[in-house]
């Protein structure tokens, strides 16, 4: 490689629909790496910059299942952007957690917080138009889009991002040590 | 206490300006603005787009499940779902009393969460406003910027919240989702090497929270004026404290003081809370909106999290951190502190707080203890209340003979900061933006003033442009999943 000419910086999205923001903070968990990670990288849309609408970009992580309109509408707008996209975590990965409500009907859940919860003042449903509409179910991203990698974990530890970060951007095959291979 | 500009007449009529998503807060949400021809602003308000439903989903699955179920509400400070979840447990299984060895680690695993979510909101997230201008370039505006511009305070922050995170992955086996907290207890203690590991760096990490301590109050002084009124409002303020008073954020009574510092009321027991907190919706936002009952929802809004906690203690048990408040509470001149932006510094001597009281626990020599868990009559409800990072967090559990869930109520710290926030902007709405055509740099001043309450949005997101009345679901064949229609009357269908 030749030091004189600076290799173009790939470029990264990431995105949390349905989820905790948990996957989010186990990407900070590589902590001081990274200071590494900005020299090899230039973040695009993330819920760190101030990027409000999604580039075109080679990578690009999502956090969260898919419970409502808006989930959709960022998730496709990743994919028309994004060469790789990547279900990051266990929620994009198969719903997860908020997948639970998927054995009750929706209706019945938003009745249990808006009209019969504890402590309600003034019961109703809100159904403002600035407000997305609820899917029946929360689905798993790869049943909306393509997806390129699955990156289980709840959330993947930071050990796990970091190596597949390296190998993607130096082209890589993805391989784990066997310890960073499991599902909690 | 004004709410206008919460709701305007005929919006219909009006240019709508749409911020979304909000970005370098944790989670999303989104405000809209509207103006009229003269650019006038007429409402605006801040909308959470969150629902999941947690609420309903609980019910039938086993309470011991609770600590690691519904701490997946948050991935920021999941350690306060988990503990709060954990406290409700407790009374569930009949115990009052932990043994020292479970409430101590419990607490030191607090500390942790409170010291990595403080360091992350400010140096990963509102560090770049404050130290380049709410109006500095959109591209450098960010944590990036921030390591290019002040790499040693951009490290600074990072290796704060490393030191707060390896305190949560020692005491609960992982950073993020851990599984320490019981009912009754803990499920380990600490062993020698591990508390040597922890105190290795700890004098290090005090340093670096006394410096930052010094950076916010530099620049707080810096604009003086300005930090005092940027989206300052007058609110009631709720916290917990200790039954002397002191600083208190993992078992305290409710203590809520009006705008003048009058209390409203004290050391109520927070199995109690539903009889003085109540929650009114509002069609506009999946988020409720508490209130003191007492008061009325009109008027019986407040705030929590590190300003109303500063402000509502009478003093902190560590020396570092007690001469930081009473600097603190000096600028109010007898009167709490209502400035928004003080919220950064009140947050920051709570950071400093924690590096202190973490290291005088790391000499307790009950964290080695091997007495874990506690055992008793188990119950049909509990209730576990906690200051988490953001504010004071309930959590309640009704249980069936089979120890089952059947009901829960859970108010989320920014919950209780929904009408603030809304009111916060709102001023800033009135303060800067009205009669202006709207800029980017503008905009960014709403977002500073969510910032400050350091608001935990974690699981919507945004459409892009205007919601559609009906939405089909297709995976890449085009095959229809799902289909919603929601009509006239607001009621939401599903016609496939």
């Amino acid at each position: 490689m030749n030091d004189a000419v600076p290799e173009k910086k790939l470029k990264l999205a990431t995105a949390a629909l349905c989820g905790c923001f948990g996957c989010h903070m186990s990407l900070l968990d590589i902590d001081e790496r990274i200071l590494k990670l900005v020299e090899l990288v230039e973040f695009d849309r993330t819920p760190l910059t101030d990027i409000k609408a999604v580039g075109n970009c080679d990578i690009g992580l999502i956090e969260g299942g898919v419970a409502n309109t808006e989930n959709v509408e960022v998730l496709r707008d990743f994919r028309r952007h994004c060469k790789i996209l990547v279900a990051f975590g266990a929620c994009a990965v198969n719903g997860c957690i908020p997948a639970m409500r998927n054995q009750f009907d929706l209706q019945d859940c938003l009745q249990e917080v808006y009209l019969d919860g504890i402590g309600v003042e003034n019961p109703h449903i809100p159904d403002d138009p600035e407000i997305p509409l609820l899917l029946d179910k929360v689905h798993p991203v790869h049943e909306v889009v393509k997806i390129d990698y699955f990156l289980p974990g709840c959330p993947p530890s930071a050990d796990t991002i970091w190596i597949f970060l390296n190998k993607l951007i130096a082209g890589e095959a993805i391989t784990f040590p066997y310890s960073l291979i499991h599902y909690d | 206490m004004s709410s206008e500009l919460e709701t305007t007449q005929n919006p219909e009529r009006l240019k709508r300006v749409v911020i979304e998503p909000l970005t370098r807060v944790e989670g999303h949400g989104k405000v809209t603005l509207l103006q009229d021809e003269n650019q006038h602003i007429k409402q605006a308000r801040l909308h959470i787009t969150e629902f999941r439903g947690f609420e309903k989903f609980i019910q039938g699955r086993p309470y011991w499940e609770l600590p690691v179920l519904v701490q997946r509400l948050c991935g920021i400070c999941p350690v306060s779902h988990h503990l709060a979840a954990a406290k409700a447990c407790d009374m569930i299984v009949g115990v009052t009393e932990l043994s020292p060895t479970a409430e101590k680690i419990r607490r030191l695993m607090h500390f942790g969460q409170m010291l990595q979510s403080h360091a992350l909101h400010f140096f990963h997230l509102c560090s770049p406003d404050l130290l380049f201008g709410f109006d500095d370039d959109i591209r450098h505006r960010n944590i990036v910027g921030v390591i290019e511009d002040h790499p040693e305070i951009a490290k600074q922050g990072v290796m704060l919240r490393k030191y707060g995170q390896e305190v949560i992955h020692v005491t609960a086996g992982k950073r993020i989702h851990g599984t320490g907290a019981i009912p009754g207890g803990v499920n380990k203690s600490l062993s020698n090497d591990e508390i040597k590991y922890l105190k290795r760096d700890i004098d290090q990490v005090i340093d670096w929270a006394q410096g930052a301590v010094e950076l916010i109050k530099l620049i707080f002084f810096e604009h003086y004026d300005y930090h005092l009124s940027f989206a300052t409002i007058d609110s009631n303020m709720l916290s917990l404290v200790r039954n002397d008073g002191a600083f208190e954020i993992y078992h305290g009574g409710l203590r809520a003081k009006d705008v003048n510092g009058n209390t409203i009321f004290d050391h109520v027991d927070c199995n109690r809370y539903g009889e003085y907190i109540r929650e009114g919706v509002k069609n506009w936002s999946y988020m409720k909106f508490p209130f003191i009952t007492s008061i009325g929802q009109d008027d019986g809004w407040y705030r929590v999290g590190p300003l109303a906690r500063v402000n509502n203690c009478d003093f902190f048990t560590t020396p570092l951190a007690e001469k930081e408040r009473e600097e603190f509470i000096g600028i109010g001149g007898g009167q709490p502190v209502q400035s928004t932006l003080a919220f950064h510094w009140a947050r920051l001597i709570e950071l400093l707080h924690c590096t202190e009281a973490i290291a005088e626990l790391l000499d307790d020599s009950d964290l080695y203890g091997k007495a874990l868990l506690n055992k008793g009559e188990l119950q049909s409800s509990g209730i576990g209340v906690i200051e988490a990072p953001r504010g004071t967090l309930f959590h309640q559990y009704e249980i069936n003979d089979d120890g089952l869930v059947e009901k829960a109520n859970l108010i989320v710290s920014t919950t209780n900061n929904n009408q603030a926030m809304n009111e916060s902007i709102r001023k800033v709405a009135n303060q800067y933006l009205d009669g202006n055509q709207l800029t980017e740099a503008l905009l960014n001043q709403v977002e500073v003033a969510i910032r400050a309450y350091d608001p935990c949005l974690s699981c919507a997101t945004h459409a892009m442009g205007k919601m559609p009345l009906q939405i089909n679901l297709v995976n890449e064949k085009d095959e229809l999943l799902d289909c919603l229609e929601k009509r006239v009357t607001g009621d939401i269908n599903r016609t496939v």
